[in-house]
């Protein structure tokens, strides 16, 4: 059995990080130029690891999905990007920081990772304003900060609805101004089809050309997965369409051990679902939740009329109204994490009390808000959200509660990484979303960003050095090697085979299908028999998927029905091990809620006792079970308790 | 929503395009303009039939992949938004729509809907951001800057990139696109220290790529999803002005 090494370096909490780089190795700059690395995916993690390499003097290659790196799903993300600034003077620290995203990922993440994250998070906010980030300012020209869930500071910086473009942007300018001076060398519309294995090492990627449908090989003495996360499996998410899950899981085929698969974030705010042709949820930020309160109404008649179009929201008085969060959580009231916001939306609309034509929606309302600050300053802080909101819904949130309902969102879990981001497999990082390492099993909102450019510009350059300093003897690789020859034949092998199906059913309608399976089974309330269903379930449309698909085309072409199969052919077994990594967690934690672990008053039930781990994932073939590994979690600094927000 | 399509198809960039109709039916009033191609494009694979391409991802109007020029309009015929957030309601029953590509020669046509807008990074590369390494930078707080600066330079970087006002110039010009990054970082203190350069090199670059002039019609303002006004273009000429009146002797 692999013993699993996190590789914290010793000392106290707060020395750790400073402790680790005193003492990494390092690599001069003439060896950087002799080294090369390829770093798959342009998001913030990618996007600013691939920058800061290049700006340290190696050889970068860095490829991305869309037809430029500026379309990376971070793009997105709307709320804000949290940092221990203490700006407001409100008694934060990194210390603090640290704290609250421990017990927010309810004490299922490592303490000395989360530790480095809070450390680094002051630095992000000065790189991003010296690159001309346009974070939101206060009259006397000094930088703004509001509040996010799970938090009773308020730490979180932001430029608009649009933190995730500005974020973005400022690590696509990094990258464009290396790409401009030849250091980094950029790849457009390529999709990851396989890492190339040597001698134990991470060596190498086959990529496939999106426009001429060519299958390409490229070396490196290093691989940094940059790829975000796998939300899509459940189709309907608030993922971008071309988000997936391929890069990771082929890396999960060749070694790298996959990192708690089954949690997965369903964030409260999102537009409801509304029919079948839906092809993806929009996400309303959680910073609405600073100005919007969140109810249903108090009687189930009311609801009643209100689904039926009876009653409007509006002429529902004061007291006929449930502000449940408020109500269940006094301390934190509309600000409670997001796992905790989304079940107890489930809960009472499950109840009987959900609004909207399917009953599956809940109502934000911005009437006090509006009442106390004015219309003109709501506008100012969500305007876009407000007017993103009416394009899809046909209703002025202005005057009519907003209705929303949790949806998928972000994946906790991913590959499995060391404290240097290194997976099992000797030479591949992974960064960001990607990897599992910073959230435990719920992560707390404005979190994501920081931790993103954090891997990327702080964290993978130091981490990096250290692998390769024992690499600069190594010649560049060339692809003719058998390890190359394989993998690309396989790659051909599986196209070849997506494409001779020739069967009577799209490729979307299996996504679909899975999509609702896992949302039924592996979704926001997990229990054993459902998910010991699900896996069957998955199982055999997945053999159905083999062979009945339709992919038309050919490879040699712009496809983009082939890109989705094989996309879609890998969440078909990804979703059979997030079931699977479910059913062995008999506990509830932050976002895995099994319905058999709860407290009396339906508060997630952990049991540390016997759960108190990471869960890495081994493959071992196609036919045969994977192997759970276990990264045991000590909490040496914190005292691990029962979360509470009230 | 019963509808008839009027769609571009281009098997490559080499190849010649001729317009196709497509007839739907029974289309949502509450559907995504592309939710309802995405409909078209199930029927078409059923059929046996290629699939219409274009580019598309976060649909919710942030990402800029999206890119059609529906009914003469880039993105359509609502104010404020992309493609991706158009919905049918904002088309009638019976309607035949003309759904193209964007038309401009930096802009090539790859597959169908699908052009390539890699200039506009080349552009980027040739200047578009401030010369800082990952470190050693000072405090967020060190430099503040008047709010009222950086909420229009926050204006200007709202641009998503998706060519939409290349694409509604009569002459292809890039000068909205170039303008906003320009005026995002001449606004800021931390972009003044080289904005002389940076104007100067992106300008060349975009004039190299074959871009128009601007001519002051003010159709890409009418037509950005994200309304970004045309008094960055001002800001932009008088930085490029500066620029070359000040710029050193060869």
């Amino acid at each position: 059995m692999v013993k699993l090494n996190a590789k914290i370096p010793a000392g106290p909490l707060a020395e750790k990080w400073t402790n680790y780089k005193a003492h990494q190795n390092l690599v001069n700059p003439a060896n950087k130029r002799k080294l090369d690395i390829i770093v798959i995916g342009t998001g913030l993690a990618g996007a600013s690891a691939a920058a800061s390499f290049g700006e340290l003097g190696f050889n970068v290659k860095v490829f991305c999905i869309h037809d430029s790196p500026r379309r990376a799903h971070s793009i997105a993300a709307q709320g804000g990007i949290n940092a221990a600034k203490n700006y407001p003077n409100d008694g934060d620290s990194i210390y603090r920081l640290f704290y609250d995203t421990i017990k927010g990922g309810d004490y299922r993440a490592r303490e000395a990772n989360v530790y480095r994250l809070a450390e680094v998070s002051n630095n992000i906010i000065d790189q991003c304003v010296a690159q001309g980030v346009p974070f939101a300012r206060e009259y006397g020209g000094l930088l703004d900060n509001r509040s996010f869930g799970g938090a009773q500071v308020s730490r979180t910086f932001y430029a608009r609805g649009q933190t995730g473009q500005q974020l973005l942007l400022g690590a696509y300018s990094a990258l464009s101004k290396e790409v401009g001076s030849g250091s980094v060398k950029l790849y457009t519309r390529r999709d990851m089809m396989d890492v190339v294995i040597i001698d134990g090492r991470a060596r190498g990627v086959i990529m496939r050309n999106l426009i001429t449908g060519a299958i390409e090989r490229y070396a490196a003495h290093a691989v940094v997965l940059a790829t975000g996360g796998y939300g899509n499996v459940f189709f309907l998410s608030t993922n971008a369409m071309a988000s997936n899950g391929s890069a990771i899981w082929k890396a999960y085929r060749k070694g790298a051990f996959f990192g708690n698969p089954s949690f997965t974030q369903i964030h409260p705010t999102c537009i409801p679902v509304h029919g079948d042709y839906q092809s993806k949820l929009t996400l309303m930020s959680e910073s609405l939740r600073n100005d919007g309160r969140i109810w249903v109404p108090k009687s189930l008649d009311d609801a009643e009329k209100i689904r039926k179009g009876q009653l409007k929201p509006t002429q529902l008085p004061e007291e006929a109204r449930d502000y449940y969060l408020e109500r269940r959580y006094p301390a934190f009231g509309n600000l409670v994490p997001r796992d905790v916001a989304s079940r107890a939306a489930k809960e009472r609309c499950d109840a009987g009390y959900g609004v909207g034509s399917t009953g599956l929606a809940v109502y934000l309302d911005f009437a006090d808000a509006i009442k106390r600050l004015g219309k003109h300053v709501i506008e100012a802080r969500y305007g876009n959200l407000f007017q993103m909101y009416e394009k899809i819904t046909d209703e002025n949130p202005y005057e009519t509660p907003m209705m929303i309902y949790p949806a998928v969102h972000y994946t906790m879990g991913g590959i499995w990484v060391d404290y240097e981001l290194q997976t099992t497999v000797p030479g591949l990082f992974a960064a960001g979303e990607a990897n599992f390492s910073d959230h435990g099993a719920n992560r707390l909102g404005a979190s994501a960003l920081m931790q993103g450019l954090s891997d990327g510009y702080f964290v993978l350059p130091y981490t990096m050095q250290n692998y390769l300093a024992d690499q600069i003897g190594v010649p560049r690789f060339k692809t003719e090697a058998a390890e190359f020859e394989q993998a690309e034949k396989e790659t051909r092998d599986r196209i070849s085979k997506l494409l001779s199906i020739n069967g009577n059913n799209t490729v979307d309608s299996y996504h679909r299908k899975l999509g609702l399976i896992m949302w039924d089974y592996v979704g926001m309330a997990r229990n054993k028999e459902g998910l010991e269903k699900a896996i069957g379930m998955i199982r055999e449309l997945r053999v159905d998927f083999w062979k009945n698909v339709k992919v038309p085309g050919t490879n040699e072409q712009v496809n983009p029905e082939l890109e989705k199969a094989l996309r879609v052919a890998d969440f078909l077994e990804l979703g059979e091990l997030m079931a699977r990594d479910a059913l062995i967690r008999e506990e509830s934690c932050g976002g895995h809620f099994r319905e058999e672990y709860q407290t009396p008053e339906g508060e997630a039930l952990r049991d540390d006792k016997s759960f108190n781990f990471v869960a890495a994932w081994e493959f071992t073939g196609q036919e045969s079970e994977p192997v759970l590994h276990k990264e045991p979690l000590q909490y040496e600094f914190v005292e691990v308790k029962q979360r509470n927000y009230k | 929503m019963d509808l008839t399509l009027k769609i571009w198809r281009q098997a490559s960039a080499g190849a010649t395009g001729k317009f196709v109709n497509y007839p739907v039916s029974g289309i949502s009033e509450d559907a995504s303009f592309l939710e309802m191609l995405d409909v078209l494009n199930e029927s078409l694979v059923m059929k046996g039939e290629e699939p219409v391409a274009f580019d598309h991802d976060c649909r919710e109007g942030i990402c800029g992949a999206c890119s059609l020029y529906i009914n003469g309009r880039p993105h359509g015929p609502d104010k404020g938004i992309t493609t991706c957030q158009m919905h049918m309601r904002n088309f009638k029953d019976g309607e035949t729509i003309v759904i193209e590509p964007w038309r401009a020669k930096p802009f090539p046509v790859i597959k169908d809907l699908m052009v390539d807008r890699s200039a506009f990074d080349e552009i980027i590369q040739a200047g578009g951001f401030i010369s800082v390494r990952t470190g050693g930078v000072p405090d967020a707080n060190a430099i503040p800057i008047p709010k009222r600066h950086a909420d229009l330079a926050m204006d200007a970087a709202a641009c998503i990139g998706c060519g939409a006002c290349v694409a509604a110039c009569k002459n292809a010009s890039a000068m909205l696109f170039v303008a906003a990054k320009v005026s995002q970082f001449a606004l800021l203190p931390q972009g003044k220290l080289e904005a002389s350069e940076r104007v100067r090199n992106m300008v060349t670059k975009m004039d190299e790529l074959g871009f128009g002039n601007c001519t002051n019609t003010y159709a890409c303002e009418a037509e950005c999803p994200k309304e970004i006004s045309v008094s960055h273009i001002a800001r932009m000429n008088r930085e490029y002005l500066v620029a070359k009146v000040t710029a050193p002797k060869e």
